[in-house]
């Protein structure tokens, strides 16, 4: 099998002979590979349009569609040339991204959803500030509910409680600094 | 003398996994045409 040229050997294969094909693979593998691989200087991408290459050769042989008249060799490396054209069009399209020691993609594209784990810290961070909040003096407490969870402004707290908008600056202080003291007293850790 | 710091080319050659070339080998075995008519069908046998 191994003195057959290559056109007897593509002959014997669409006669039937697997053994043929097996022969022109082991002959030629090296230089499509490596040609392949100047190229894309990828190992796997090889390893993928080097096969993609065989698919289209096997493909080929079978439908009884190889052209005799060219030589099998360069035949082989004018489809995988193609494969290589193809993936470097598809790969401006869609550009591939490898982890790196200095680089992560998902550096820059984070999944800003939240994970099981997250979901639960943060309704217990929120649990645990609700019962805090509890703890203030009730003037502090519904100026900091209605800033905070009205998203109300200063002038309309004012209006609301019937106080000065210093008075309901001053109670907003006063609630965010006795809302600390709370947190040290309770060594409460407040962190997602 | 200067150091070299360029990585030194692997003395194995560069080919294909046995892996590939084995589905290869395969594929060609499962790959049947069939000739209908005008049409040419494939069919992959398990």
């Amino acid at each position: 099998m191994e003195q057959l040229q290559d056109s007897q050997l593509v002959r014997n294969y669409i006669a039937g002979n697997e053994q043929a094909l097996e022969a022109l693979i082991y002959r030629h593998k090296q230089r499509v590979y490596s040609f392949i691989y100047s190229k894309v200087l990828d190992r796997d991408v090889t390893e993928d349009i080097f096969q993609d290459t065989f698919i289209k050769v096997i493909r080929t042989l079978k439908r009884g569609r190889y052209n005799e008249e060219g030589k099998f060799l360069p035949w082989v490396m004018r489809i995988s040339h193609n494969l290589v054209i193809d993936h470097f069009r598809r790969n401006t399209r869609m550009p591939k991204f490898e982890e790196r020691d200095d680089f992560s993609i998902f550096s820059v594209l984070g999944d800003s959803s939240l994970n099981a784990e997250r979901k639960m810290i943060k309704a217990q961070v929120e649990e645990d500030v609700k019962e805090l909040i509890n703890e203030l003096p009730s003037d502090q407490r519904d100026v900091l509910v209605m800033r905070i969870y009205k998203d109300m402004s200063f002038k309309e707290i004012a209006e609301q409680t019937d106080v000065s908008i210093n008075t309901a600056l001053g109670r907003m202080r006063y609630a965010l600094i006795n809302l600390r003291k709370l947190v040290e007293k309770h060594n409460i850790i407040l962190t997602e | 003398m200067a150091n070299v710091y360029s990585e030194q080319l692997s003395d194995q050659k560069l080919g294909p996994k046995d892996e590939t070339i084995s589905f290869l080998l395969n594929y060609s075995k499962a790959l049947s045409v069939i000739n209908c008519e005008r049409l040419q069908l494939e069919s992959i046998l398990n």
